[in-house]
């Protein structure tokens, strides 16, 4: 079998690499959606009222529960369709990463306060 | 010697859970970057694995239960609104915060950023435990997804300590206190 390009196949392994990289993606597209979601509910009212899950938390019980169902339904279903494949690693890597940073950006108020 | 609910709370929630995180996370860090480097001389054990392995759960634990316990319990009182005619907002931390120009930032930078941040090590690392324990000592054959997982934890162990920063500051200046007044321990005369 001819490894996926930007596979890290320097070793035959038993378990491909498919399940770590639906947990990668997974993870950074939960983080930039809580970044986001936190964005929105700080910058429209209306979100901002739908995020109320809890109203002693007010807008964050919405914004974090919201994102984590998201995040592992996401996983879920990445899993499911990944975890017998050898996938194209580098490049969920990279993607899994600068979602993860842009989501860390985003939680910085000055930062978010721009959209 | 005594101590309100409230403060305990913020202590089990600061120091008790999100400190010990910051310190279990450094010691994860190194080991998966040292031990389980594709290049490094001695073997993985199935004792280092074991206990490996309980020591990424113990930290999911603890990310969960600070970023749980900060939100639902500490937060409410944080964030509580006071009377119209309260005099005194020494129980409203956010309101006393706000109330002063030269403290307002705690709050509008400090405690914006500081309660969503915290919320990236709970995800980060539960994802890393799942891999860890999914690959196990096989992750040393996938370097890329390895250093990725490390990537996340150094993000994770980043993102408590800005929250545990803020944190800190946040109730220096405008401590969370009130509720039921625990007594600790019976002063002597000198």
């Amino acid at each position: 079998m001819i490894p996926h390009p930007g596979t890290d196949s320097k070793s035959p392994t038993a378990l491909p690499n498919g399940p770590g990289a639906a947990a990668l993606l997974a993870a950074g597209i939960g983080a930039f959606l809580l970044a986001a979601l936190a964005v929105a509910a700080d910058h429209l009212p209306a979100i901002s009222r739908l995020m109320i899950f809890y109203r002693p938390t007010g807008p964050l019980s919405g914004v974090t529960s919201s994102a984590i169902l998201v995040w592992l339904a996401v996983w879920a279903v990445l899993d499911a369709r990944w975890k017998r494949r050898t996938v194209a690693l580098r490049t969920i890597a990279v993607t899994a990463l600068a979602l993860l940073a842009l989501g860390l950006v985003l939680t910085f108020p000055p930062l978010g306060d721009l959209f | 010697m005594e101590i309100t609910v409230r403060a305990l709370w913020t202590l089990v929630h600061g120091m008790a859970f999100g400190g010990l995180y910051l310190l279990a996370c450094s010691g994860a860090v190194v080991e998966l970057g040292r031990r389980y480097a594709p290049a490094a001389a001695s073997p993985i054990t199935a004792r280092d694995e074991t206990f490996l392995r309980v020591y990424f759960i113990a930290m999911t634990v603890l990310a969960w239960l600070t970023v749980l316990s900060g939100a639902y319990i500490v937060y409410p009182w944080y964030r509580a609104l006071p009377p119209a005619a309260a005099a005194h907002l020494a129980n409203y931390p956010q309101r006393l915060l706000l109330s002063n120009p030269a403290t307002a930032a705690w709050h509008s930078l400090g405690m914006e950023w500081k309660e969503h941040v915290a919320w990236l090590t709970p995800i980060s690392i539960t994802m890393a435990t799942v891999v860890f324990l999914r690959y196990k000592r096989e992750i040393k054959n996938h370097p890329l997804l390895r250093n990725a997982v490390l990537c996340f934890v150094v993000v994770s162990f980043l993102a408590a300590a800005l929250a545990g920063f803020f944190g800190a500051e946040i109730d220096d200046h405008a401590p969370v206190r009130g509720g039921a007044i625990l007594h600790l321990m019976q002063g002597g005369h000198s």
